[in-house]
C-alpha cells in the first residue's frame, strides 16, 4: 500500500500500443477461466498484474487492451488501476524497496531504515536512482509485523532489519548479488528471537 | 498455559514442510470424507457447540454466520465461500503463517466450511502483497486438486468443491466484506450497504458468506477433536485457540498460538522475552490491532485476553496483534500514525470518513508537538463521536477508536504538551 494515490504517467511517456506475449496471452486466458462464465471482469486484478510483469509497469494503453478483452469499459479499468496502490502507474526501477512506517514498524525504528534508504541511495520517497536501478517508496502495513522493521522488495519481504542490515541489502543488490528474503537477524520467522517457547518437540 | 497437545498450528513457524505428505503427518486431511458424511448441520452443530468466534476482528459466532447461507437455492444457482485473506490490520501477521506454513489447514478448511453452507466455491482473497504466500497456498490449492481432494467428487464425498486464489493489489478496505466482494467482481473496493447481507446476495449477487483465513483453517481440527474439546479451552464464549501477534517494544516480537483468555502479562513476558526494560517500563498496549483503543499499563497489569474482557476495558480483542509500547514511546505520535494510516486507507465514499480521517490526522499532527488548545481534545473527541457509526462501513469506527482510547487514558499528557508549547510560545515573545 504506497502512500502515494498513483494517476497515469504523463502522455509522452505512454506507449502508442500494448500486446500480451504469447505466453501472458495464455495466462490471461486461463485466469479469466477461473471465474463464471459472464463474470470475466472478475479478473481485471490478475490481468493487470500480468501487464506489470511484462512491462515492469502498467501503461494506459494496456488498460484498453485489458478492457477490450473482458468487454468492460475502458473507464472501469482505469478506475481499478488507480484504486489499488500495488500497480505502478509509471516505470520503476529494477529494485522497488518499499518501506512500512507504520505504528508497529515504527516503534522498531522504521525512521531508521527509511535515513538509511534515503542517505545510501540518494533519493527521498518516490523517487528513483539516476541509474535506474532503486525507486523508494514508503508503504503502510505489509502484515510483518512480528519482524518489524521491514520492507518489501519487488516480490520478497526483509524483515528484522537494521539501518545496517538494510545498507549492506542495497549494497548487495547493486553489486548484482542474491540477497535472501527473510529475516535478516538469523530468526528462522516469527518464533521468539533464540528459539520458539512452544512446540520445541517437534510436532 | 496450552499444552502443544491441544496446539492446532502445528507448523506456525515453518519448521517442517508445507506440503501435503508433511500435512498429511501432521493430521490434515485425516478422514475428511468421513467428516463430510456426517452431514452440514452436524458440522454447523459441532461449530456452535465449539463456540468458535469469528478469528477476524468483529468475534461474530461462526456456527451461527454459516447456518444463515440458504439451505435451498433456485436450480442452477452457485453459492459462495469468500474467504478474507487480505490481512491489513496494523500489528496483524497471523494469516500470513498459516497461508504460507500451514496452507493445507486453509484448503482442507475450505472443503469442510463451504460444504456445510452448501458452497459451490472457494474464492480466497489474499492481500496482493504476500506474493511468496500466494505462492505457498497456490501450491496448496494445486496438491489438493491433484490429490483429488478438492475438485469433483472432493476427497471422495461426492461432493464437487472448487478453491480458487484471488490476489488483490494493495488496499486496506478490501479487508472490509462487501468492499472486499467488490473487488473479487472486477471494482473498485468500495464497501456495500447492507442490507441485503452477503448470505443472501453477496458475490455476484448469490449467497455468499465471508470469513477470516484462521477461523477457516481451524475448522478441520474441531471438526475431527469435537466442538467441546475447544469449549473446554478459555472461558465461555471465548473459547478455544488463538494465534497472538506481539509486536513493538518488546525483547521477543513473535507469533504465538495460545489459549484464549490468557493474561496479557503472561502472554508477553512468557512467549514474548517480556517488555523492553522490564514489565514496570510498560506504557501502553494496543490489543487488537490498529482500530481497537490502547489501554495503559494499569489495566495491563491483570487484564485477560479474549474478547470479553477486552471489550470491558472499551477496548477490543480484534485480531489479537497487540502492539506494546513502553515508556519510551511518543504515545502522541503512535496514534498519530494510526490516524495517518486511516486517512491514507479511507476509500473515499462516505465524507464522514474521506473528509473527517484528514481533519483528526492534522489535529493528531498538532496535538504531537502541543500546537493547539485544551478545548480543541475536546472538539478533537466530538470530531470522532461524528465519524463514528456515520459511514457504510466500520473503517470510520476503526479511525475515531484509536483516538478515543488515546484521549480517555493520556489525556493530561495532550494538555502537558499543549501547556509546554503555549509556555515555550510566550517565553519566545517576550
Amino acid at each position: 500500500m504506497s502512500l502515494a494515490r498513483g494517476r497515469p504517467s504523463a502522455p509522452e511517456h505512454q506507449p502508442a500500443s500494448f500486446a500480451f506475449t504469447e505466453e501472458n496471452l495464455a495466462e490471461a486466458r486461463a485466469t479469466i477461466a477461473k471465474y463464471p462464465a459472464g463474470r470475466q471482469q472478475s479478473a481485471v486484478m490478475p490481468l493487470l498484474y500480468i501487464v506489470q510483469r511484462q512491462m515492469g509497469w502498467v501503461p494506459v494503453a494496456a488498460m484498453d487492451v485489458v478492457a477490450d478483452m473482458l468487454e468492460m469499459p475502458r473507464v472501469g479499468v482505469y478506475e481499478v488501476a488507480t484504486f489499488y496502490t500495488m500497480y505502478n502507474l509509471e516505470p520503476v526501477g529494477q529494485y522497488l524497496i518499499q518501506v512500512c512506517t507504520t505504528t508497529p514498524c515504527m516503534l522498531r525504528d522504521s525512521d531508521g531504515i527509511a535515513d538509511a534508504c534515503m542517505n545510501h541511495l540518494g533519493i527521498g520517497w518516490e523517487e528513483t536512482t539516476a541509474d535506474g536501478k532503486f525507486t523508494l517508496k514508503e508503504v503502510e502495513c505489509l502484515g510483518a509485523c512480528a519482524n518489524a522493521p521491514m520492507v518489501q522488495i519487488n516480490d520478497d519481504f526483509y524483515e528484522d532489519l537494521t539501518p545496517q542490515t538494510m545498507v549492506g541489502l542495497l549494497e548487495a543488490l547493486a553489486r548484482g548479488e542474491a540477497v535472501k528474503p527473510g529475516p535478516q537477524n538469523g530468526r528462522h520467522s516469527s518464533e521468539p528471537e533464540g528459539g520458539p517457547t512452544t512446540l520445541k518437540g517437534g510436532a | 498455559m496450552l499444552q502443544d497437545k491441544d496446539r492446532i498450528f502445528t507448523n506456525l513457524y515453518g519448521f517442517e514442510s508445507p506440503l501435503l505428505d508433511a500435512a498429511k503427518a501432521r493430521g490434515d486431511w485425516d478422514g475428511t470424507k468421513d467428516i463430510l458424511a456426517k452431514g452440514q448441520d452436524w458440522i454447523i452443530d459441532e461449530a456452535k457447540k465449539s463456540e468458535l468466534r469469528g478469528r477476524g476482528g468483529a468475534g461474530f459466532p461462526a456456527g451461527l454466520k454459516w447456518s444463515f447461507m440458504p439451505k435451498q437455492r433456485p436450480e442452477g444457482q452457485p453459492a459462495f465461500l469468500v474467504v478474507n485473506a487480505d490481512e491489513s490490520e496494523p500489528g496483524t501477521c497471523k494469516d500470513r503463517e498459516i497461508m504460507r506454513h500451514d496452507p493445507h489447514k486453509l484448503v482442507e478448511g475450505c472443503l469442510i466450511v463451504g460444504f456445510a453452507m452448501r458452497a459451490t466455491a472457494a474464492y480466497i482473497y489474499i492481500r496482493g502483497e504476500f506474493y511468496a504466500e500466494a505462492v505457498a497456498l497456490q501450491r496448496a490449492i494445486d496438491e489438493a486438486y491433484d490429490a483429488g481432494l478438492i475438485g469433483k467428487n472432493a476427497s471422495g464425498s461426492g461432493y464437487d468443491f472448487d478453491v480458487y486464489l484471488h490476489r488483490g493489489a494493495g488496499a486496506y478496505i478490501c479487508g472490509e466484506e462487501t468492499a472486499l466482494l467488490e473487488s473479487l467482481e472486477g471494482k473498485k473496493g468500495q464497501p456495500r450497504l447492507k442490507p441485503p447481507f452477503p448470505a443472501m446476495a453477496g458475490l455476484y449477487g448469490c449467497p455468499t458468506t465471508v470469513t477470516n483465513v484462521e477461523t477457516v483453517a481451524v475448522s478441520p481440527t474441531i471438526m475431527r477433536r469435537g466442538g467441546e474439546w475447544f469449549a473446554s479451552l478459555g472461558r465461555p464464549k471465548n473459547t478455544g485457540t488463538k494465534i497472538f501477534c506481539i509486536s513493538g517494544h518488546v525483547n521477543k516480537p513473535c507469533n504465538v498460538e495460545e489459549e484464549m483468555g490468557i493474561p496479557l502479562k503472561e502472554l508477553i513476558e512468557r512467549h514474548a522475552g517480556g517488555v523492553r526494560g522490564g514489565w514496570d517500563n510498560l506504557l501502553a498496549v494496543i490489543p487488537g490491532g490498529s482500530s481497537v483503543p490502547c489501554i495503559p499499563k494499569e489495566i495491563c497489569d491483570d487484564v485477560l485476553m479474549d474478547f470479553d474482557s477486552l471489550k470491558e476495558v472499551k477496548s477490543g480483542l480484534g485480531t489479537a496483534a497487540v502492539i506494546v509500547m513502553d515508556k519510551s514511546t511518543d504515545i502522541v505520535r503512535a496514534i498519530w500514525r494510526l490516524s495517518k494510516f486511516y486517512k491514507h486507507e479511507s476509500c473515499g465514499q462516505c465524507t464522514p470518513c474521506r473528509e473527517g480521517t484528514g481533519w483528526m490526522m492534522r489535529m493528531m499532527g498538532r496535538m504531537i508537538e502541543g500546537n493547539a488548545t485544551v478545548e480543541e481534545i475536546d472538539m478533537l473527541l466530538e470530531v470522532t463521536t461524528q465519524v463514528e457509526g456515520h459511514t457504510i462501513c466500520a473503517l470510520g469506527d476503526a479511525a475515531a477508536w484509536p483516538i478515543q482510547g488515546l484521549i480517555r487514558h493520556f489525556r493530561p499528557e495532550m494538555e502537558r504538551r499543549i501547556h509546554a508549547y503555549r509556555g515555550s510560545a510566550a517565553v519566545a515573545a517576550e
